[in-house]
């Protein structure tokens, strides 16, 4: 009896305490004064990691027997514009790369470009940052092969990427997809531009012609449908400011947690 | 164990005693403060994919099967709420799997009371689950920093050899199936179920969610490998990750009962000022 009694006064109190935490959560997560506090600890995580990493320690590669049977396309699979369907009709022949910004020889790459340079296949888990992972296969130019071949220019820090899929559709541009590495990945051995996927050319679903790969870091900084690559010394200037489509609507820059 | 017998006073006396040193106190009030937001930023997470498989990948409930789910099914024109673990489903509507938003049913994993924020936010959630998981690693490295060196493990929390014998065991097990909690100078020093929870909880549970959280960043996974084999994979260590913080949730349920059931104010005073009053006095039965 008394405990019953106990426990439906703790029920109580504890529902009216909710109520009120519930609006006090939200207008305490929609404060910018603790939203900046908050966000301090992605520099921890981050500098955390780096110092942890000063080796270019790689990514688990696994084998042919660990690949996902089915990988999931996510974000965009299926870019809508015009200058794409004309790109994938004749089987992006007409497509090439554009590398530029802070760089000695800008740089234009076709698929058979890139093809003909070394290449490294990996076999990799990709890690959205909703909770799901899926294996697969991937083969590409390393991108540090890409940059020693337009020569980095003094100053470059970030190597930005810009995407041929609107994720959102805006009347500024803004809902272009892009991203942004700092050198530090940009030169790490597994981060390849891959243009094949399970041993085939990459399917549109999945970023073709050319996709990144980042294995250290979440699904959203492994941009499809790479068009051109712009060697930066701060991506402060592009749309939202923050270095990337979903950096721009509040995920962290680094990604590597 | 030593009893103290008084004679000659009729009521018991009220002795308080110190029971919780200042670092104790300080690192119980933070670590509730971080383990609440990390509650329900980690569930707003979950939200965001509500499914959790075992080994190395997991997508989709097809063709990855996931052996639970928060999922939300058509029922004419509304929708119903469906928990599923393994084969077996429960309507759970209103609850978990869908629950009502701005008062209409939305296929939810968890309702929006208990996450941060109430509504769906991934960007969010996960900005407050890595702040207070920082806050949470520091806080409790600080505290067994200390409980090793100020000797707080040894003389609180490992149980005596006493206390382990099967008998005394089931003996302590009887005594709190009645409710009947130890009393005066037996109260002095935690039990050993009390310390078998706590040690449990502070050497594996709480160690294995930092372990498994890290087991999910493909940073770590490059920086330490092997913790991908201890767990047999990102996906199963995000499936530890869950199973694990709900034994907390259940460990702190059982604590908050056990802080009401056995002296509410003497309880949340020694962990606040540090003082815990014992009744000592005439006494109806010697300690065992």
């Amino acid at each position: 009896m008394s405990i019953d009694l106990t426990r439906r006064r703790f029920l109580i109190g504890s529902s009216v305490a909710a109520t009120g935490l519930l609006t006090g959560c939200d207008a305490l997560v929609e404060n910018a004064t603790v939203n900046d506090i908050l966000q301090k600890a992605e520099s921890l995580t981050m500098g955390t990691q780096r110092l942890l990493m000063a080796n270019q320690q790689l990514a688990r590669e696994f084998t042919e027997a660990d690949l996902s049977p089915v990988f999931k396309a996510n974000g965009t699979s299926q870019p809508d514009s015009e200058e794409y369907a004309k790109m994938m009709e004749n089987n992006f022949a007409d497509w090439k790369l554009v590398v530029n910004g802070m760089v000695q020889r800008p740089l234009e790459l076709s698929l058979a470009d890139l093809k003909a340079m070394p290449s490294r296949t990996q076999i990799t888990r990709h890690d959205c940052v909703e909770g799901w992972s899926a294996i697969g296969k991937w083969t590409g130019v390393p991108l540090g092969v890409v940059l020693e071949k337009a020569g980095l220019a003094p100053g470059a820090r970030y190597a930005v990427f810009y995407c041929a899929d609107e994720l959102e559709q805006t009347l500024d541009g803004s809902g272009k997809y892009y991203e942004s590495i700092d050198l530090t990945d940009a030169w790490h051995p597994q981060t390849i531009l891959a243009y094949s996927m399970n041993g085939k050319d990459l399917e549109v679903a999945h970023g073709a012609p050319l996709r990144l790969r980042v294995e250290r870091q979440l699904g959203y900084k492994h941009a499809k449908y790479v068009m051109r690559i712009e060697l930066t010394d701060s991506f402060k200037g592009l749309w939202g400011g923050k270095g990337g489509f979903w950096e721009d609507r509040g995920y962290e820059w680094y990604a590597g947690i | 164990m030593t009893s103290t017998i008084e004679s000659g006073t009729a009521q018991p006396k009220k002795v308080l005693f110190y029971r919780h040193s200042v670092l104790v106190r300080i690192t119980h009030w933070l670590n509730v403060l971080c383990l609440t937001f990390l509650l329900m930023s980690g569930l707003q997470i979950f939200n965001a994919h509500p499914e959790l498989y075992w080994g190395q990948y997991g997508a989709d409930a097809r063709p990855d099967p996931s052996f639970i789910s928060l999922g939300a099914v058509e029922d004419g024109d509304t929708i119903k709420g469906v928990t599923r673990i393994g084969s077996l489903s429960l309507n759970t509507t209103g609850v978990l799997g869908a629950s009502k938003v701005d008062g209409e049913l939305a296929p939810r994993g968890f309702p929006a009371w208990i996450t941060i924020p109430s509504y769906q936010d991934l960007a969010t959630g996960r900005r407050w689950h890595f702040f207070f998981a920082w806050f949470f690693v520091i806080n409790g490295l600080v505290y067994l920093l200390y409980g090793l060196i100020a000797g707080h493990f040894h003389r609180d929390l490992v149980p005596t050899r006493d206390q382990l014998t099967p008998k005394h065991l089931a003996h302590e097990v009887a005594e709190h199936a009645r409710l009947r909690f130890p009393k005066g100078e037996d109260a002095r020093h935690y039990n050993s179920l009390q310390k078998l929870a706590y040690v449990g909880v502070i050497f594996i549970l709480l160690p294995l969610m930092v372990l498994t959280g890290l087991t999910m960043s493909p940073g770590f996974n490059a920086i330490f490998p092997w913790l991908l084999d201890l767990f047999g994979g990102r996906q199963s260590a995000r499936t530890i990750h869950f199973i694990t913080a709900s034994l907390i949730v259940a460990f702190v349920v059982v604590h908050i009962v056990m802080v009401l059931l056995s002296g509410v104010w003497t309880n949340l005073r020694s962990m606040i000022t540090g003082y815990y009053a014992l009744k000592v006095g005439p006494r109806k039965e010697i300690s065992k």
